[in-house]
């Protein structure tokens, strides 16, 4: 029911994120959401995709180095501050953020944040407490 | 087992006495033989009768590998064509090959020296040996068959490759002795976990490892994950193949077979000869080769010489592990760092030896060091801090081994050029003009 994210290893050059892309677009799966934490060397690519199995297996065959991990996925409350709301929810229990992006959720235009979080399981119960509109594997298939 | 108590255990006045009788015949048959050396004594105006002790060795120029590529194929050839019964030549990656041709009596040399290497492995003639060097030109796998057959061991001749197969044989046919290079005995120690197997599993006891440079923790690892003892052998195709040297169990440097090859250490640059214990250039001279006699030949491996009799009771000479070469020797900041120390320094971070290219740049008056390290699955992290963090404990581990602060930057696997498959440690982009 988690959802979890691949993490990708990648070079500073423009040929080795393309190359990463392509090949899983080439395999018709769906990249629900994409971010780039970049360093002056490399960089990381994080990617929520519709078929974990399957991209695994075609960036190892690619030579990329990966990893896959359990991130929270959250729709974001359709009102003013939306997610400030929810960041003021983790923070007030001093619960570390690692990092957030954002991606827009095509059918209903609103926006869905990953946060990849220190203590997962209490993040997840705390928003849960605050009925907070939490993703699982099949709402991803379904954006 | 020693094998050969008389050779390896002669008291060291005696064995000088044979030394220097070997080196006056060898010296002649040189001279007398091949016009490479005939040439190199005139110009000299060295005369064979002129080698009176161990000592007058000093007197012969050396030999080196360009020499040897300039003879190619079978100029540095002793004997007439019908003597030559055997031939290997070390792999043309740099350069032209360089050739070795045996007689019959150079490769019961050679089955001889192998076979006390054999020995120093525990072995015994009940023992199977898996052998994975590979069979061909290269010496390694036909310099172990000849030893074990020497021996009356059972030889299992795998050569390279094919690890499932491998794994297969090492489990069913029980092997006691495993020989390989010590980089495919850690991959196999490893492949063998993955198949959920251990050192319970099989039966080695002992593992001959050479033909690569390699250091002590990689020995440990080895060990541990084959549950073996680690043997470290050095030899080299120009001069006869592996068994120049080979480690007994003590494993505390390599016994050189000292009644077939004279070692002498120099420094590289002045060429002086240099005392034990001191590091320099490993000079080898082949005492009783006919099919190709050797003088002086420059190894380009940087070692020492350990005399004294050793706790196993043999008295030949040790030499140290091989920590350099000449030829990948830097000097940075002044001072001599050798990709081996580097690799040191990643191997005590990262479980898996990384492929890794050390760059060294002058932007300014200072030499900078640049060392790219391909990444590994168990060094990745999807945060960022993560990475920097093993970063600079890999920048740290080194810099504790060179003494020099060096920069670490992490690269996709496979992009660090290899030339032939074998990996291109160093780029020196200063410019010293
Ligand atoms: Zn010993």
């Amino acid at each position: 029911m988690v959802v979890k994210q691949i993490s990708v290893f990648i070079e500073n050059t423009e040929g080795s994120l393309k190359k990463a892309i392509n090949a899983i677009s080439n395999e018709k799966i769906n990249i629900r959401a994409l971010s780039i934490a970049d360093g002056a060397e490399f960089g990381i690519l994080r990617l929520i995709v519709t078929d974990n199995e399957k991209t695994k297996k075609i960036l190892k065959n690619n030579g990329f180095i990966l990893r896959e991990n359990e991130v929270i996925v959250i729709g974001i409350p359709d009102e003013p501050n939306g997610l400030n709301t929810l960041l003021d929810i983790l923070e007030g229990e001093k619960i570390n953020l690692e990092y957030v992006y954002a991606f827009a959720n095509n059918k209903t235009d609103e926006a869905v944040v990953v946060i990849k979080v220190e203590d997962y399981k209490k993040a997840k119960k705390l928003l849960k407490s605050h009925n907070a509109n939490l993703f699982d594997e099949n709402d991803i298939a379904n954006l | 087992m020693i094998w050969n108590e008389e050779m390896e255990c002669m008291d060291p006045e005696k064995r000088k006495e044979l030394q220097l009788e070997r080196l006056k015949k060898v010296v002649k048959l040189a001279y007398d033989k091949v016009p490479f050396y005939h040439r190199k004594f005139d110009e000299i105006g060295l005369k064979v009768e002129d080698i009176q002790s161990l000592e007058d060795i000093q007197k012969i120029p050396f030999t080196t590998k360009d020499d040897l590529r300039a003879a190619y194929p079978f100029e540095m050839v002793a004997v007439p064509p019908e003597e030559i019964e055997e031939i290997h030549a070390s792999s043309g990656t740099t350069g032209t090959a360089t050739v070795t041709c045996y007689t019959k009596e150079d490769i019961d040399i050679w089955a001889e020296i192998s076979a006390r290497a054999i020995g120093m492995a525990e072995g015994e003639k009940r023992d199977k040996i898996q052998n994975c060097y590979g069979y061909g030109l290269f010496t390694g796998g036909f310099g172990i068959d000849h030893g074990a057959r020497k021996f009356g061991a059972a030889v299992i001749p795998m050569s390279s490759g094919n690890t499932k197969r491998q794994l297969e044989i090492m489990r069913d046919f029980k092997p006691a002795i495993l020989t390989c290079t010590p980089s495919y005995a850690m991959y196999l120690g490893e492949a063998l976990e993955e198949e959920g197997y251990g050192p319970g599993d099989i039966h080695l006891k002992t593992g001959i490892f050479g033909a690569e440079m390699w250091t002590e923790e990689m020995r440990k690892r080895i060990e541990n994950k084959l549950g073996i003892k680690a043997l470290n052998i050095y030899g080299l195709t120009e001069i006869i193949g592996p068994g120049v040297s080979n480690e007994c169990l003590e494993r505390n440097g390599m016994h050189i077979q000292e009644d077939h090859f004279y070692p002498e250490i120099i420094n590289p640059n002045t060429l002086e000869v240099l005392e034990d214990g001191q590091d320099g250039e490993l000079v080898l001279t082949c005492l009783t080769k006919t099919g190709m006699p050797i003088l002086r030949f420059r190894t380009r491996d940087i070692t020492s010489l350990v005399h004294g009799k050793c706790k196993c009771g043999r008295t030949t000479v040790r030499m140290t592990r091989i920590t350099g070469r000449t030829d990948d020797m830097m000097k940075i900041r002044g001072v001599m760092v050798f990709p081996s120390q580097i690799e040191r320094g990643l191997l005590k971070v990262s479980k898996a030896s990384p492929n890794y290219q050390i760059h060294v740049t002058r932007p300014d008056t200072l030499d900078e060091v640049e060392i790219k390290v391909e990444i590994t699955p168990e060094m990745f992290s999807d945060e960022m801090k993560a990475l920097d963090e093993i970063r600079y404990k890999i920048a740290k581990s080194i810099s504790k081994e060179i003494a020099l602060r060096v920069n670490v930057t992490l690269v996709e696997p496979g992009s660090l050029p290899r030339s032939e498959g074998k990996a291109v440690r160093v780029i020196d982009e200063r410019n010293f003009k």
